[in-house]
């Protein structure tokens, strides 16, 4: 009998968080300077100031250069899918794949087009004409994250579906389901606000950086009054969706929850830990304190994940061992089944469908209709029956709560840094405040870590499964060799970090050089 | 019980296919021209107006690229599943051609750019050369076929659930290994270099280059011509994948394509009109001072590209056969989605006209003027 070969399940999944990793380097700075430009420009059209003018150009010099390698990095992303997640690509190609054709259609093109006008139609085309086009960029950027997020909701939380045994795979039955499920709203909001954030602090670290220099003055504190408006509102709602995020994980993830906070053992009126350093080697049933130390808020897990601070909010342990209550998705009161239970459960939906197709075969309308039904009453552990082991689908916990925390973290950081960034600004502080000038540089790269930060909550959060419960990554590989995948990530690695490299040179001259147009 | 909206919808998504798949092939042009820079380019300024005529339009091409990805996912997803995941080596060198192709312009006259100038033109013309091949080589295997497995049942086994297989070793690289599948790869090279001719000579308003141009077109438009001739030739008189529709089964077929053309009339009309146009519009600019030629070999490419995806997939042929066991070919009833995906994105499909005519209207407005030194020295966006 053949087996997994773990080795490739790992490598694929490392060969797609590495370059999954590096796309998200530049995706999040597109995503919001392509705001903060068309701002820039709109001012430009209104007041016909030259100065306007040389800052929006600026500023899409330097967008330019982002966009470029964000466009290298994001077309290896949608082939992997095929080359590397095959068996995945059949199995849910048919919802997944929408999305993803949608999102060409739509969006690139959109975006594509008018960056020409944007950066080559400034004496060719209108005023009007040019600032609708950087306009239709910010536009077109965003829409790309609809799409790809909405297919990635979509992963964490399977609507709109079902399985259909003719054709052994998911079917799409509600469009509208898939587009609107509640994950994929909060994670679309949630994620293009971090990208707005992070290129709010971009904006004001790189002026600040210019008034430390006593620099391209005018430049400067025109951009960091605007980044910083745009940041303090957008950071302000990047919590806010946070907190959806994290209530839509209670509901549909809650072993994602628990690991996120280093919960094994659930309880009623959980609280919520603000810091702390977990046990390392902690095995999720052997009793020991799961914390080294920690502050807390008593009660308040248990209201963020279910809005009521009384509420029984289940651990690691729980998960796997199961016989707690909970509410379904229906609102049925249910208590939880055990792993092992789902994974029994998921075996008799796998020979459920291999006796199915058989009956089909023979023409066997009463064993079609039978199994069919056995098939139906155990879907929803589907995926289960592929896993070995209850404990295999613990995601790697530590991982998870330390990337979470020091997401939230900084979050509620930068939230504090724009108040007093915009409270300096209205005392006129803010030019000769060299500490502040300092840390506003400081800023960029915290940005950058709470932002991957955020991504490993949500991605290793959510292992074994690519697909919650239905199906899990052993499951969803191609049948290639793991050396292959090897040779294909080193690669990756190389030209990745390589064209990182010249992408930071390249800006960073470009950051020493300023505006154009002899700077003052 | 033959679900005829189904069917017409599968028939309707192949057209988009092969639609994006001949348009892709048309602005190859881009790669073409990367191929082409020290040839007609000798000096820098030279250089630097056809970087920027190509460098304009790269995004276009590589959009096209990934749409035509994603399309294929959505639409057909056995097919995704089972080549990419299966001839990965091929795939994983198209992707690698693109990748260092994205950031070459952007970066190549920036300075301090880390790599140097020169290499970012490597990277331009690697991607030009074995982009156009590779991307040739592996549509061929669509009238050729490869060598996988492919059985659905294959998910209830709980310790392999893998759909398709690869069934030899060479995971795709043994497409590159056929000469029926490589003369498509160097007529979609040849054909990618005439057209980037064909379009400096209309976009660039420079005497040498038109000159040197016109008389490269000619060198390029006969191995072109042998190439395309081989594989066309080729393909009529070989056997073909045929399937039978009322049971489904593969079986292969005497003259297969060529009787796919006769019995498809407007397929015929089609690829015999692409060809005429190809051919007219390169003797044109070969023999007059002409600079339109672009508008009639273009058209011309899509054409009869559009007519030999159509004659791969429809009339009963499996657009993607396999060599390993015919009864696993993918045809496009047995690899589509469902007929509620395939409606959705249909409504989706109807934006493709407005796509068509704002890119059509934005480019009209920058393009008024052909490029020129004046305007490379004034433009503050140059690559
Ligand atoms: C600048 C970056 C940034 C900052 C400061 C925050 N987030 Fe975040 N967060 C992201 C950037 C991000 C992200 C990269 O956009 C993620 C990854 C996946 C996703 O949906 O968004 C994410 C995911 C993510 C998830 C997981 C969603 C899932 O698994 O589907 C939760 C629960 C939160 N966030 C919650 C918060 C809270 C309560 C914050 C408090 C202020 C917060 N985030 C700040
Ligand atoms: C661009 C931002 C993203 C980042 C930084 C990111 C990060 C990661 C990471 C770290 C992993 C590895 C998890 C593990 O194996 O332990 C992963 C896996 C994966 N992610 Fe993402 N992800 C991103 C977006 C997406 C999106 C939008 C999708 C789907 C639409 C997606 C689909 C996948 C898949 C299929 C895997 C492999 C299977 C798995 O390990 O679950 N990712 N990603
Ligand atoms: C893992 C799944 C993902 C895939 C398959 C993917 C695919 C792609 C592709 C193919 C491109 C190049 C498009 C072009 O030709 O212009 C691209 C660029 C882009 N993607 Fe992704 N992407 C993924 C994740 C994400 C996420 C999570 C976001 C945002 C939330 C995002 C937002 C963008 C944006 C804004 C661009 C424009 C280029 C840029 O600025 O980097 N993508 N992506």
């Amino acid at each position: 009998m053949e087996h997994f070969d773990l080795s490739l399940v790992n490598w694929s999944r490392a060969q797609f968080a590495l370059t999954a990793m590096y796309h998200w380097v530049f995706v999040p700075l597109t995503l919001g300077l392509a705001f903060i430009i068309a701002f820039m420009e709109t001012l430009y059209y209104k007041t016909g100031d030259e100065e306007w003018k040389r800052i929006t150009k600026f500023w899409m010099t330097l967008f330019g250069i982002n966009f470029a390698i964000g466009v290298a990095t994001g077309i290896i992303l949608e082939f992997e899918f095929g080359t590397n997640w095959s068996n995945y690509s059949w199995f849910v190609g048919d919802i997944f794949g929408a999305p993803l054709a949608i999102e060409g259609i739509m969006a690139f093109f959109m975006e594509s087009t008018f960056i020409a006008v944007m950066f080559f139609g400034w004496n060719k085309v209108s005023k009007k004409f040019h600032l609708i086009s950087t306009w239709l960029v910010a536009i077109g950027a965003n829409l790309s994250a609809l799409w790809i997020l909405v297919a990635n909701a979509w992963m964490q939380y399977p609507a709109g579906m079902f399985f259909n045994p003719d054709t052994a795979r998911n079917e799409m039955h509600n469009f509208w389901e898939v587009l609107f499920s509640p994950i994929a709203i909060n994670k679309f909001l949630h994620t293009v606000s971090s990208g707005y954030v992070l290129a709010a602090l971009f904006v004001v670290g790189i002026s600040a950086w210019y008034l430390l220099k006593g620099r391209n003055v005018l430049l400067a504190k025109r951009s960091i009054i605007i980044a910083s408006v745009f940041g303090l509102i957008t950071s302000v709602f990047l919590a806010l969706t946070g907190d959806g995020s994290a209530y839509q994980v209670a509901q549909k993830q809650p072993m994602k929850l628990a690991a996120m906070e280093g919960l094994y053992e659930g309880k009623e009126g959980a609280p919520l830990i603000v810091v702390g350093a977990l046990t390392p080697g902690k095995e999720y049933n052997d009793g020991k304190d799961p914390y080294l130390f920690r502050i807390q808020i008593p009660k308040l897990l248990s209201f963020l994940g279910y809005r009521s601070g009384d509420a029984f909010v289940p651990g690691v342990k729980d998960i796997i061992e199961g016989g707690y209550n909970y509410t379904d998705k229906d609102g049925n009161q249910k208590v939880a089944l055990s792993a092992e239970q789902k994974i029994e459960r998921g075996r008799i939906a796998i020979q459920a469908l291999a006796d199915y197709k058989n009956a089909k075969e023979k023409g066997d309308t009463i064993g079609m209709a039978y199994n069919r039904k056995l098939l139906d009453e155990n879907f929803e552990y589907f995926g289960y029956g592929y896993l070995n082991d209850p404990k295999s689908i613990i995601p790697n916990v530590p991982l998870t709560f330390y990337s979470f925390h020091i997401m939230v973290g900084l979050g509620f950081l930068f939230i504090a840094f724009f108040i007093l960034m915009l409270y300096l600004i209205y005392l006129r502080g803010f030019l000769i405040n060299k500490w502040l000038l300092r840390l506003s540089i400081l800023m960029i790269p915290l940005a950058y870590i709470a932002s991957q930060a955020g991504w490993i909550v949500a991605e290793v959060g959510r292992q074994p499964w690519v697909i919650q419960d239905v199906l899990p990554t052993v499951a969803a590989v191609s049948r290639i060799d793991s050396s292959a995948v090897q040779v294909t990530f080193f690669l990756f690695f190389i030209i990745f970090t390589t064209l990182l490299i010249a992408e930071l040179r390249i800006m960073f001259t470009q950051i020493k050089k300023g505006p154009k147009e002899g700077g003052n | 019980m033959v679900d005829t909206t189904y069917v017409f919808l599968q028939h309707y998504w192949w057209f988009i296919i092969s639609l994006l798949g001949a348009l892709l092939v048309f602005l190859l042009f881009v790669q073409g021209g990367q191929t082409l820079i020290y040839t007609i380019g000798k000096t820098e300024m030279e250089r630097t107006m056809i970087v920027n005529a190509l460098g304009r339009k790269w995004e276009f091409t590589f959009t096209t690229l990934v749409t035509f990805g994603g399309a294929f996912f959505a639409s057909f997803p056995l097919f995704y599943s089972t080549s990419f995941g299966g001839a990965y080596w091929v795939w994983m060198a198209i992707l690698f051609c693109f990748v260092i192709q994205a950031v070459s312009y952007e970066y190549r006259s920036k300075p301090n750019n880390f790599l140097g100038h020169k290499t970012y033109e490597i990277f331009l013309f690697i991607n030009g050369l074995l982009g156009t091949v590779l991307l040739g080589t592996a549509v061929a295997t669509f009238f050729t076929g490869s060598q996988f497995s492919m059985a659905k049942i294959n998910l209830t086994n709980i310790n392999n659930p893998v759909i398709s297989s690869w069934e030899t070793p060479w995971h795709g690289l043994e497409a590159a290994l056929n000469l029926h599948n490589i003369s498509l790869g160097l007529a979609v090279f040849f054909l990618a270099r005439v057209l980037a001719l064909l379009y400096f000579m209309n976009h660039i308003n420079h005497p040498d280059i038109l000159a040197r141009s016109r008389k490269q077109l000619l060198y390029n438009a006969i191995p072109f011509l042998v190439f395309f001739l081989t594989f066309v030739i080729w393909l009529f008189v070989r056997e073909g994948f045929a399937v039978n529709p009322t049971t489904g089964d593969v079986f292969m077929q005497k003259h297969k394509y060529l009787l796919n053309l006769i019995q498809m009339p407007i397929v015929l009309v089609l690829f015999l009109g692409g060809v005429v146009l190809v051919l007219w519009g390169i003797l044109k600019s070969l023999l007059q001072p002409y600079t339109k030629g672009i508008w009639f070999t273009g058209i011309g490419t899509v054409l009869a590209v559009l007519s030999l995806f159509l004659i791969a997939g429809y009339n009963n042929t499996a657009y993607y056969p396999s060599t390993f066991n015919l009864q696993h070919s993918l045809t496009i009833f047995n690899s589509s989605s469902s007929k509620f995906t395939l409606t959705v994105m249909s409504i989706v499909s109807l934006l493709i006209p407005f796509v068509v005519a704002y890119i059509w209207y934005a480019w009209k407005s920058i393009n008024i003027k052909k490029i020129d030194e004046e305007e490379m020295k004034n433009e503050t966006h140059v690559y």
